[in-house]
């Protein structure tokens, strides 16, 4: 009876060790172009690899980026199941437009919008395009700033890595 | 019995604790960010740099760093202007924590004491951010308390003071001259798609909001009576129907003399409506905006930037490359009617025009033009902005023929093949230089200007790209004798030229060169060459770029990051992370 208790003490307690796992996806909250809350921390994509770059309308960089990545993106998705969110941050200055750029520029990749800056403060983003690649645990794997031609290359090398361990 | 139950005890106790402490750690989280910005500035009699008044280095840093515990966060910024790069306020001189907070957000409810970053609508009425490389931080130091009762409705209040470069917080600490006020305000949004079930997944999708703020100032003026409380409001609402969207927000403040509206006692007013309409490949937006005497400070006295509590978004384009963002606008706070039209479309891949790759077209038109101004009666006499007064009467849609801006311009960006990549831009610019800039007499810009990027892709890890622009100014006084105090308003007027070449090797080297020429500067001695080298390596969230040469004042985009950077010549080194 003692040693059950023990046991079944010391299995709860094991249970509660396991039981957290540990995500570095941010608890911020921001919004869909559809104006819908969406909290960072609850993103996942079924175990496949998770890309969130930074962006904005006014930087030339992350528009030849997300142009670069867009090109791609679906023979990636095809081949990893890589779900890419572009995070502008465009304040008020230049929310209205973010919707008709990326739609004007036929982007396929989800939007989100962080006009308070919240998540680019809580992912420690000094100037865009940022681009943050984490497991599909959720776990931050890789980051790079800046965007020169070619890349993305780099970046597809780093979801490969992920999207075979699942 | 009693020795093996107190033992099982003590090891689950024991377990327990580490148990605990082991998921805590597990939990906790750091991250943080780290930048300098080094420059060595020397004499270039060549540009007129010549004295460096005892400055030979600027050195602006800064460190973050931020915990996470579950839905707890603490975070600071540490700050460093030893001295300040030139173009930064000598205030900013300094060293110390600038920044430090601690929240708790359990989704429900959120609270946060210390240094707050937050908007309402706009920013209208009330906004606080950070812009590292603008040196520019309106921090306010209190506390938020974030609700969301119910989902979609989320509701907001904020107290508190704000930053003003290192100046103390505490009241008795502060001289006449930097006394601040105390702000505090509340916001409400409801989001119907989210709150009633019904419309979680309707085509039609609505929003409302409305805040309040207000300041507490203390009346130190011997000249006028300075209200002791100011108080904002605005309204908003966001309408979205299929692929079209509405939104509107309108703002009021009450009468509120300081020294950037001439101490004149009329009440303020802002608009600013969207509508745009976007289906894959085709978007377009347009936007109107009327801003009325809407300057709200938390010090009546302050200039410029000084601790504003509220933001005028700028509606036109925002330029990027190095000539068309020479001539940049800014918000006229006082009074500006401003109109912006984008289109953006994508010629199908496949087709006759849209090649392989599809072709990418923008189009923009903005302008700003001043509002109206009729003269009031105030106290029996006509006046029209005299200080003490009413001020002035605006008509609501009254368009002033005063124009301060115009931007039209236009732009291709085409994939041609794997290796070959091009985007051109037209820009026809008008710029009101005496009002934006404040050179008082300078004839307006009217300038033509172009640009060319062409990226040719060596193989899959190198590349190459040329950039090449033009800047075309109409004659401004030709054959004109400038007098000697004249001269500083032309520092950069008349046409120039633009050159850069980059060279990028993946992931890590970018290396480049560019000349950039004033070469029809209406004053001879200013047709200068500004030319610089850059080298810049790149791992991972590592940056580290040298720049060698002169720098003319302007936007500077390298190795894929743009920053702003003032006039100068020397060396500047530049070293970031982020972790």
């Amino acid at each position: 009876m003692k040693k059950l208790m023990t046991l079944l003490l010391m299995a709860f307690v094991c249970v509660g060790l396991h039981a957290q796992s540990k995500t570095d996806l941010p608890n911020v909250t921001i919004k869909n172009m559809d104006g819908k809350d969406v909290n960072i921390a609850t993103l996942n994509n079924n175990g496949k690899p998770i890309v969130l770059t930074f962006w904005a309308t006014w930087c030339g960089p992350c528009i030849k980026e997300h142009n670069a990545l867009n090109d791609v993106y679906e023979d990636w998705q095809n081949e990893t199941g890589v779900k890419i969110y572009a995070v502008s941050i465009d304040d008020s200055r230049s929310t209205a437009k973010v919707k008709p750029v990326v739609e004007g520029k036929g982007w396929e990749f989800e939007i989100l919008l962080d006009v308070n800056s919240d998540l680019k403060r809580a992912m420690n983003v000094s100037n865009p395009p940022h681009t943050f690649l984490f497991d599909g645990n959720g776990k931050l794997v890789y980051q790079h700033t800046g965007y020169i031609e070619g890349s993305e290359e780099e970046l597809y090398e780093e979801i490969l890595k992920y999207a075979k361990k699942k | 019995m009693r020795k093996h139950i107190l033992t099982t005890i003590a090891l689950a106790l024991g377990l327990g604790l580490t148990a605990s402490a082991q998921s805590f750690l597990e939990n906790s989280q750091v991250n943080g960010s780290f930048q300098t910005d080094a420059q060595y500035y020397m004499r270039d009699n060549g540009i007129d740099i010549n004295d460096l008044y005892g400055k030979k280095m600027g050195i602006n840093g800064f460190g973050k760093v931020n915990y996470t515990n579950g839905n707890f966060t603490a975070g600071m910024r540490f700050e460093a202007f030893l001295p300040e790069m030139n173009g930064f306020r000598q205030e900013l001189n300094g060293v110390g924590l600038a920044n430090f907070f601690a929240s708790y957000d359990n989704g429900f409810i959120g609270m946060t004491v210390g240094d707050i970053y937050d908007q309402f609508g706009c920013g209208f009425v009330f906004r606080t951010y950070e812009e590292w490389s603008l040196g520019m931080d309106n921090a306010l130091r209190g506390a938020r308390v974030v609700l969301r009762p119910t989902q979609g409705v989320t509701l907001k209040g904020v107290y508190g003071r704000q930053r003003f470069f290192w100046y103390p917080y505490l009241e008795r600490d502060m001289g006449a001259e930097e006394y601040r006020g105390i702000v505090r305000g509340v916001d409400a949004e409801w989001d119907l798609n989210q709150s009633i079930p019904a419309m979680n997944d309707t085509k039609f999708k609505m929003s409302v909001g409305g805040s309040f703020v207000s300041k507490k100032q203390e009346d130190m003026s011997l000249f006028y009576y300075i209200p002791e409380n100011v108080g904002a409001a605005a309204g908003r609402i966001r309408l979205g129907y299929g692929n079209w969207a509405f939104s509107t927000e309108y703002a009021y403040k009450i009468n509120d003399p300081s020294a950037i509206n001439n101490f004149i006692y009329k009440e303020g007013r802002a608009i600013l409506s969207s509508l745009s309409y976007s289906q894959k490949g085709f978007g377009a937006v347009l936007q109107v905006k009327r801003i009325d005497n809407m300057s709200f400070k938390s010090m009546y006295t302050g200039k410029q930037n000084d601790l504003d509590i509220n933001f005028i978004p700028p509606i036109n384009y925002t330029h990027t490359h190095s000539l068309p963002s020479m001539y940049t606008y800014s918000t006229q706070p006082n009074g500006e009617m401003a109109a912006q039209l984008q289109v953006n479309y994508t010629i199908p891949k496949g087709t006759a025009l849209g090649g392989k790759y599809g072709t990418k077209l923008a189009f923009n038109f903005s302008q700003v033009n001043d509002i109206i101004r009729d003269s009031v009666i105030d106290h029996g006499n006509m006046v029209i902005n005299k200080p003490g007064t009413l001020g002035y009467s605006s008509p609501f849609f009254g368009v002033s023929d005063h124009r301060f801006f115009r931007d039209i311009n236009f732009e291709v960006d085409k994939k041609i093949s794997q290796k070959w990549h091009l985007t051109a831009q037209y820009i026809n610019l008008y710029y009101d230089i005496e009002t934006i800039e404040g050179h008082a007499g300078a004839p307006v810009v009217q300038a033509n200007i172009g640009f060319l990027d062409v990226t040719y892709k060596l193989n899959r890890k190198q590349s190459l790209r040329l950039e090449l622009q033009g800047l075309w100014e109409k004659e401004v006084h030709a054959g004109y004798e400038y007098e000697e105090s004249e001269k500083k308003d032309y520092q950069k007027r008349g046409d120039w030229a633009f050159a850069l070449l980059e060279y990028t090797i993946t992931p890590h080297w970018s290396f480049s060169i560019a000349d950039k020429w004033n070469y029809g500067n209406p004053v001879e001695e200013y047709r200068d060459h500004y030319f610089t080298g850059t080298v810049s390596y790149t791992h991972e969230a590592t940056r580290i770029m040298l720049t060698a040469g002169r720098q003319s004042e302007g936007v500077v985009c390298v190795g894929g990051v743009c920053r702003t950077v003032p006039a100068s010549s020397g060396v500047m080194l530049t070293v970031s992370t982020a972790f």
